[in-house]
């Protein structure tokens, strides 16, 4: 019977030593981890500021939480879905890609593309312009006759 | 009694003001010059006027008067004479002002020129620069009163000119005191330079608005104003860069520039004015584009007041925005007279700024600025749609979010990349005519140069493709342009059989605009070198550590050596630490970090110990919010490399500037061809 | 063979090349050119025109939207409340916590704290605003709604166990509820509602009695009466 006890408090500890050596395995994340995280989300009550240097004790609070979620295994996506969903898409540095906010995304690029088939359209229009012009124009002096002459030409054109 | 005389001097200001207007509108129209003559007076009445407002609001300042609610606000007595000066632009109404002040001394000095040429222009100048003193003005008048007081009231304490009924002054014995984060020599000259940048812009804008309703479509107004925005520019240029420099030093986040919503109202100017500048010497050159440069300089006014509407209405959400306040509905009214009417004149003159002479060559100088236009609009709208954006999304979803950082970056990143590339090209290019032969013979010399440098690169192990690119274009704009000073110099000292440097000397004095250019885009690139050390390169780490402890960040370690806290002269409170800086095992230097925690505010600053060399800089923060002993203090530590490209860069600007802005002796060159012209020419322009 | 000399700045003859002192206004008025342009359009065309002032226009009144927008930011007396789901933090009997609806409450007279376990001055009204919920529970008709704005559960339940709070509290999930109310919230701020759902009352900051909760929601139960 005291045999059986002694086996069973021994068996007892070696469990709760094994289960606690397994939970103790993760470790605690660190400052980097946190601010890893913690950079790419802004605070959610102060305006404009990144969630890494805020200096309140929500944003602390908010870290703490990071820590606690990296600690548990979470992913840093994970995370940032729960930050979003718990205090609002404003903590995120991009809105999400999703509904109206694909407008943030698009208009930049078409808009430069817009500009860029404008600007192609005038700079063409121009140069036959200038074609027309310079055949209505007299016969250009030839080129080579005067080494003098044409440095001349050169430095007319180049004024303008 | 001083308080009253701030008050009326405004007062006395703003209706000569709105005399010099209709003074000016009724002269041109009865075309009787001796009306726009008297309006000329009354603004130039206005500067001496503005200047004893300001005196006197300054005098307040510096005299400890409490019972004025703006001076209650920004000053305390703990802070030092320096910062009571600056709190001048410290607080909304007495920045105000300040712009005011700004504003009427511009108009002045552009009154004082000759006018013999430009008779036209002068009641149109002086109503544009009249109406925007008369706004400025009404807003300390009649909503942010830097004169106003504390009276005790029967309800509790109100703010107000004149004394409400049965009320007595109030005197506090101290002030609130300006924000610590304000308490800084940047608070010296850092606002001061964007004011000054954002106001300068108003004489450009109001000749080109004089040019379109007189309907003087030629380059007049470009010549005239041409110094006026090359100054604007410098100063809202240095501005910008000062703010980050500031914010680098006191914030304690370790970067300087954060896109903010706020610091991009500040730059959407800046970019319209770089593109503004390119192309009015394609008009001045080549007679095109006229519409474009006048579009351009109503843009680049229009987006500075529209900035600052939204950096003083409260529409914005940003750690820099003053706090909301009745000036918004005033703001919103003003800008719509100003887009509304400066659209409407562009409208009604388009057909006749037509441009004259097209273009010949894809590859002209002409067609590389164009293109530099275009890719600074394409920065300009990625910022202004990432400024608007979360102001739609409010609009159409009700929902808040943010647009930060990471969408900025990567959408200009390349295009600012496209700059470097075209700053390399622009040297070679010539007006008119280029092709790619003519270029490519120019450039593959340099060109090989600078393949050292992704070559050196990938040999130092560097494999970041941003970097590569960046550094590469980088060295390419540095070697063609220092080649082409080179080629130039060379080619005149062999022909005049002059010494080389005084070639050199004559080449730069002979061709300000465009050297001077060269030396700007140099200083841009070296500022990119400093950016694109940060943007990659930086790394950073946070640890909690004893007395004795210490950190390690790459070949950097930090040992926490002791602590101190005390008292200071400053009202405040300080906790400083003595760090050591190790590198790659050997020490370097000891830097103190410190906490101030300010009392008469309540509010604490984190002030970094900062290593510095060209390579990098090491910064060292005390985590303020964490307690800090010699038990455990906690210590944010960034490593920055290349940062300090970034202020030299900005050093050899200011030197490009001043080369590419100085006054010539003899601008218009006529006084060599026709001595009987010299008289009529003498005044800077 | 010469160099190449198109792009080199060769010193100009007279003067600088910055173009001041060469044919300054008439470059761009050579009276050859004129005749070779076609006759110029009459003003740009109206329907460019019309689109240009429907863009600068409705730029301004969207701008004037979000102006207004921020000067009006938060809930007035008299305004009809919005409609909003609160879920409750879980317990024993609702795991996954219980959903409140606040068309649910008409007909009664409701109270909405916001609070943040992080908010000093919400430690100071909290055993105010519990012996006032004590006061009018038996009634029936009164209901406190506690809003946790923006907080870490741990936190907010440790701060709801310090000061025994007992009436329904729950987070304000991606800070839709505080959003209705005002757009630019701090905490603490309460909300009186009447038995209509109107606004009737509120208070920014925190309240500093019993008397001073019971003087707003008192006259509505008078009224009621």
């Amino acid at each position: 019977m005291k045999r059986f006890l002694w086996t069973s408090l021994f068996a007892l500890l070696l469990g709760a030593a094994w289960f606690s050596i397994a939970r103790a395995q993760q470790p605690t994340p660190s400052d980097d981890d946190v601010n890893a995280i913690a950079r790419q989300l802004f605070c959610p009550v102060c305006e404009n500021t990144p969630l890494d240097v805020c200096p309140t004790q929500a944003c602390a609070q908010w870290r703490d939480e990071i820590r606690l979620r990296l600690a548990q295994g979470w992913t840093e996506q994970q995370i940032k879905d729960y930050f979003a969903k718990t205090y609002g898409i404003r903590v995120l540095a991009e809105p999400p890609r999703q509904g109206l906010n694909w407008l943030v995304y698009i208009i930049p690029p078409v808009a430069f593309i817009a500009g860029i088939y404008i600007l192609f359209r005038a700079l063409r229009s121009w140069r036959e312009l200038s074609r027309s012009e310079k055949a209505q124009a007299t016969a250009p002096p030839q080129a080579g006759d005067d080494p003098y002459l044409d440095r001349i030409e050169e430095e007319l054109k180049k004024r303008g | 009694m001083w308080a009253d005389i701030g008050f009326g001097l405004m007062v006395i200001t703003f209706v000569t003001a709105i005399f010099s207007v209709v003074a000016a509108v009724y002269g041109d129209y009865r075309k009787d010059f001796r009306w726009v003559e008297s309006a000329r007076r009354a603004m130039l009445l206005s500067f001496p006027l503005t200047s004893l407002a300001a005196g006197v609001l300054v005098f307040l300042l510096v005299t400890n008067h409490y019972e004025v609610q703006y001076v209650y606000s920004v000053t305390s007595r703990s802070m030092p004479l320096y910062l009571k000066l600056t709190a001048l632009w410290g607080g909304q109404a007495g920045s105000l002002l300040f712009w005011s002040w700004l504003l009427s001394l511009f108009s002045s000095m552009v009154t004082l020129r000759k006018w013999d040429r430009d008779r036209e222009f002068l009641p149109w100048v002086i109503v544009v620069s009249s109406i925007t003193l008369v706004f400025f003005l009404s807003l300390t008048i009649f909503f942010e009163n830097p004169f106003a007081r504390w009276w005790s009231t029967l309800n509790g304490e109100v703010a107000a000119m004149f004394p409400p009924a049965s009320s007595s002054l109030l005197m506090p014995s101290d002030g609130q005191g300006l924000n610590p984060l304000l308490r800084h020599p940047g608070m010296l000259i850092h606002p001061p330079m964007l004011y000054l940048g954002f106001v300068a812009f108003i004489i450009p804008f109001a000749f080109a608005v004089a040019a379109l309703i007189t309907g003087r479509t030629d380059d007049r107004w470009i010549r005239i104003t041409r110094r006026w925005t090359l100054w604007a520019w410098l100063f809202l240029s240095l501005g910008l860069v000062l703010g980050g420099r500031w914010a680098y030093d006191v914030l304690g986040w370790g970067g300087y520039w954060a896109w903010d919503p706020v610091e991009i109202a500040a730059l959407m100017p800046w970019l319209t004015g770089t593109a503004f500048l390119h192309s009015v010497m394609i008009q001045e050159k080549r007679g095109m584009l006229k519409q474009w440069n006048m579009l351009l300089i109503i843009l680049t006014y229009d987006l500075v007041i529209f900035g600052t509407f939204l950096t003083r209405s409260g529409v914005l959400s940003s750690v820099h925005a003053f706090a909301q306040s009745a000036i918004g509905p005033m703001f919103f009214t003003f800008i719509g007279l100003t887009f509304v009417v400066s659209v409407g004149l562009l409208l009604h003159r388009w057909v006749e700024l037509r441009s004259k002479s097209p273009m010949t060559s894809m590859l002209s100088r002409e067609a590389l600025f164009l293109l530099n236009n275009l890719l600074f609009m394409g920065v300009l709208i990625v910022c202004f749609w990432g400024v608007i954006f979360p102001l739609i999304s409010e609009l159409f979803t009700g929902q808040k979010v943010t647009v930060g950082p990471p969408f900025y970056e990567r959408a200009t990143a390349p295009l600012f990349g496209a700059l470097m590339a075209l700053m390399a090209l622009a040297p070679l290019s010539a007006w008119g005519h280029s092709t790619i032969k003519t270029l490519g013979r120019a450039v593959w010399k340099p060109g090989l140069v600078a393949l050292l440098t992704p070559i050196g690169l990938l040999w130092g192990g560097v494999r970041n493709v941003v970097a590569i690119i960046g550094f590469t274009l980088v060295a390419l704009v540095i070697l063609v342009t220092l080649y082409e000073l080179w080629r130039g110099t060379l080619a005149r000292s062999r022909k005049l059989n002059e010494n080389f440097f005084v070639s050199l000397w004559t080449l730069f004095g002979r061709n300000r605009r465009r050297y001077g250019g060269y030396i700007i885009h140099i200083s841009m690139v070296l500022m990119a070198v400093g950016i694109l050390g940060m943007e990659v390169f930086q790394t950073q780490t946070q640890g909690t550590i004893p007395q004795g402890g210490s950190l390690t960040l790459d070949n950097y370690k930090i040992t926490f050596d002791s602590v101190a806290q005390f008292d200071t002269a400053g009202n405040r409170n300080v906790t400083r630490a003595v760090v050591s800086i190790y590198q790659d095992g050997k020490f370097v230097q000891q830097v103190y970090p410190r906490r101030d925690y300010f009392y008469d505010s309540q509010q604490p600053m984190t002030i970094p110990g900062l290593r510095s060399t060209m390579l990098d800089d090491l910064y060292i923060i005390l985590v303020d919010w964490q307690s800090i002993s010699s038990v455990g203090a906690t210590f944010k530590v960034y490593h920055n490399p290349l940062v300090n490209w970034l202020w030299t860069g900005a050093g050899i600007f200011i030197l490009g500037i001043l080369v590419a802005a100085w006054p010539e002796k003899d601008p218009d060159g006529l006084r060599a061809s026709n001595p009987a012209l010299a008289h009529s020419h003498g005044s800077a322009d | 063979m010469p160099e190449p000399i198109e792009n080199q700045p060769v010193p100009p003859v007279n003067g600088t090349d910055e173009g001041e002192h060469s044919l300054p206004e008439q470059v761009a008025e050579v009276p050859g050119q004129e005749q070779s342009n076609p006759a110029p359009r009459r003003g740009v065309s109206p329907l460019v025109q019309g689109l240009i002032w429907v863009v600068v226009l409705g730029f301004l009144l969207f701008i004037g939207s979000g102006l207004l927008r921020a000067q009006k930011s938060i809930l007035g007396k008299g305004d009809k409340v919005p409609e909003f789901t609160l879920t409750t933090f879980s317990d024993s009997q609702h795991p996954q916590g219980q959903d409140i609806k606040l068309s649910d409450l008409k007909g009664k007279v409701v109270l909405v704290n916001f609070w943040a376990s992080w908010c000093k001055p919400c430690e100071s009204e909290a055993a105010d605003l519990e012996a006032a919920w004590r006061y009018y529970q038996p009634r029936g008709d009164v209901v406190f709604l506690g809003v946790d704005y923006v907080d870490t559960e741990p936190e907010a339940r440790s701060y709801l166990a310090k000061f025994d709070i007992t009436y329904t509290n729950g987070p304000d999930l991606g800070t839709r509820i505080s959003q209705l109310f005002n757009r630019n919230l701090g905490v603490p701020e309460t909300y009186i509602i009447d038995q209509q759902g109107i606004l009737t009352y509120v208070q920014i900051g925190p309240f500093v009695s019993v008397a001073e909760i019971q003087s707003h929601i008192d006259p509505l139960l008078a009224g009621n009466n």
